[in-house]
């Protein structure tokens, strides 16, 4: 209480001294929000890509010293697909993928969009859901049938005057569609690709009358859950070599991602701007220490006599070392304390001003708390210890 | 007589200044009784203001032996002498010494703050109680700021008082009041002498003597005088002579 007097004396002061840690706190708090934001929401969308979803490509391999791009590879055959439906007991879900652009036409109406050919656990997978209509059925993949599924910017892109899509038939390039249903819209996701701008068809459709091809591109699939996920790469791994036939010392013709892999891969990039704004942040903090210090050696050396007094009447040099410490502890946890809620109304204001993503998280509060509190007694120390140190007959007489 | 508050055996005080060496104090020996008001008189450079920190535990002689109230000073650690003092020792000086913006309750209060065994309340109620006998109960949360030296002096005394020290050790407490203020503060200080406190006045105002039991006089570091004053005078008259001021 003795320390509380000291600083309510001078009011101006000591609000300034706290400037400097209101502003590193308040922006450390700020910083890691807006990070921790952006992190989360990248996170979310992949998660509504599917958190547990498994991607099987074909892999970079060589073909007699010339290293072939994976695009080029034709190591994902129908039986693989087969096999992993058959036998990995870690998958939940799976569809093999293959994908064709072109130009879709409604009437006078056309847009370029991609039709991805799969099977019907391919909504499951990915979490899409149908709005309007029906999903394929087995005996259209059987039959190669030429339906098909569309997304939202396709409807809105070829049915202008608000025709409902459904029934109608559109061309993909040269092939005509009937479409049986209608996606639920999605958005964009994190990367930036409208996920609306698709058609899906059955995968036999694409392959046999788009591409005229008989191997896939890729194989979808998803995990019992998102713990399982490497339990079912392990899996997948192991039908895909044995199908392969490839020997103890090849490397796979393939290759396994999953989204896991991929959310790690896309949040790294935020991570690090986090951890330099909050390196940012954190230099500002150490500059509001340093005012601290330099505020509590201006006070010692102004309260010099009233030091050579409290020890000239019993007080030791701790009770003085105390005194001080406490003083500057006041002041940057009371400044800390500030910080935080300037830290969180101005995380508020960016996400209501620039409609950013921001996640407050209890941890960085709890952290940029106590590291300005270890700042004051870090800062505090050494003026103190100065005015522990004094000699009280010559303190009660400095003027 | 009554018992030995202060024992000083053959003080010496030696400083370093440069190359030399001075010497403050040159084998001080006196000791004082209980209920004694003793002044100490000498001119500056007499080594009195070497003395008043010996006595007040602030400083530690170079040899000798110092006795504050049958305890040995002189081998003390920075800590036992700040406890020691605490516990001992009222301090009074000649400037106040009072805390800025602070109640004159708060002020009373501080050594007691220093002192673990004495609770809040107790603190309040001593406090209040030392202010009262110095004539300040209706001044209790007066700031220092909004009060007159003579009034500032007083809470210092009351603030000397509040440990109910061994000894009271005033530093030219006069020494910045006007005359009448002057003498209400020895008036004070006479009324406490007669309630059985020791006191020790360092001054080099040799009036002041006349109002003490007893005046040791100091020169070039060595006890040149050292009388018991058989007539002393009232100061509550000599304050009753003094013109009154219209102003």
């Amino acid at each position: 209480m003795i320390a509380l007097k000291a600083l309510s004396n001078n009011k101006l002061r000591g609000f300034l001294t706290m400037l400097g840690i209101i502003i590193g706190v308040g922006s450390v708090i700020t910083m890691l929000a807006i990070g921790q934001g952006s992190k989360k929401s990248i996170q979310a969308e992949i998660s509504e890509m599917g958190s547990n979803m498994i991607m099987i490509m074909p892999g970079s391999n060589r073909m007699g010293g010339v290293k072939m791009s994976s695009d080029d590879m034709q190591s994902l055959k129908i039986q693989d697909y087969e096999s992993i439906l058959e036998k990995a007991a870690y998958v939940q879900c799976v569809s093999p993928l293959v994908q064709s652009s072109s130009q879709a036409i409604y009437g006078a109406n056309n847009t370029p969009t991609s039709a991805y050919g799969v099977n019907a656990d391919y909504l499951e997978i990915r979490q899409y859901k149908i709005s309007d209509g029906e999903m394929f059925t087995d005996q259209d993949i059987k039959t190669a049938a030429k339906v098909c599924i569309v997304g939202a910017t396709v409807v809105s892109n070829l049915f202008t005057n608000g025709e409902n899509p459904l029934g109608k038939t559109i061309r993909f390039g040269s092939i005509p569609f009937r479409i049986i249903g209608v996606l639920e819209s999605k958005g964009y996701n994190s990367m930036g690709m409208d996920q609306d701008d698709m058609i899906i068809a059955p995968y036999t459709t694409v392959q046999k009358r788009i591409l005229a091809i008989t191997y896939i591109q890729e194989i979808v699939c998803s995990a019992l859950s998102e713990e399982y996920t490497d339990q079912a790469i392990d899996e997948i791994t192991d039908i895909l070599r044995s199908n392969h036939k490839l020997k103890e010392d090849a490397s796979d013709d393939f290759e396994i991602r999953s989204q896991e892999e991929m959310s790690s891969m896309m949040t790294s990039t935020s991570d690090l701007m986090t951890t330099l704004l909050a390196a940012v942040a954190a230099i500002s903090l150490l500059v509001g220490g340093i005012g601290i210090m330099n505020i509590m050696y201006v006070s010692v050396t102004e309260r010099t006599k009233e030091i050579g007094l409290r020890m000239s009447i019993g007080a030791r040099g701790r009770d003085i070392l105390l005194q001080f410490l406490i003083e500057s502890m006041l002041l940057s946890i009371t400044g800390g304390l500030i910080g935080v809620l300037f830290g969180i109304g101005a995380a508020y204001v960016v996400k209501f001003l620039a409609n950013y993503p921001i996640a407050i998280q209890a941890w960085t509060v709890l952290l940029s708390f106590l590291v300005c509190t270890a700042t004051g007694i870090f800062f505090g120390w050494y003026p103190a210890k100065k005015a522990a140190n004094l000699d009280p007959i010559e303190a009660i007489r400095y003027e | 007589m009554g018992k030995e508050v202060i024992r000083l055996d053959n003080i010496r005080r030696d400083f370093k200044v440069g190359d030399e060496i001075v010497h403050a104090l040159r084998g001080v020996s006196f000791t004082i009784e209980e209920g004694e008001f003793v002044t100490i008189m000498g001119t500056s450079g007499s080594g009195k203001s070497t003395l008043l920190n010996t006595l007040g535990c602030l400083d530690t002689p170079t040899s000798g032996e110092y006795y504050l109230d049958g305890v040995s000073v002189r081998t003390m650690g920075k800590n036992d002498r700040a406890v020691l003092r605490n516990r001992k020792i009222g301090f009074i000086f000649q400037n106040y010494n009072l805390l800025a913006k602070t109640t004159a309750i708060e002020n009373v209060e501080l050594p007691l703050l220093y002192n673990s065994s004495v609770g809040s309340k107790e603190r309040r109620e001593r406090a209040v109680e030392a202010l009262k006998s110095v004539g300040l109960g209706d001044r209790l949360l007066h700031k220092s700021n909004q009060m007159s030296g003579g009034q500032m002096q007083r809470v210092a005394i009351a603030r000397a008082l509040v440990n109910n020290p061994a000894v009271v050790l005033a530093d030219e407490a006069t020494g910045n009041l006007d005359t009448r203020t002057s003498f209400e503060i020895l008036v004070l200080f006479q009324r406490l002498h007669a309630e059985g406190r020791t006191i020790i006045f360092v001054t080099h105002n040799p009036e002041i003597a006349q109002y003490s039991s007893r005046n040791i006089t100091l020169r070039d570091g060595q006890v040149t005088g050292d009388v018991h004053n058989d007539n002393i005078l009232d100061a509550a008259e000599a304050l009753a002579k003094l013109p009154v001021q219209n102003d």
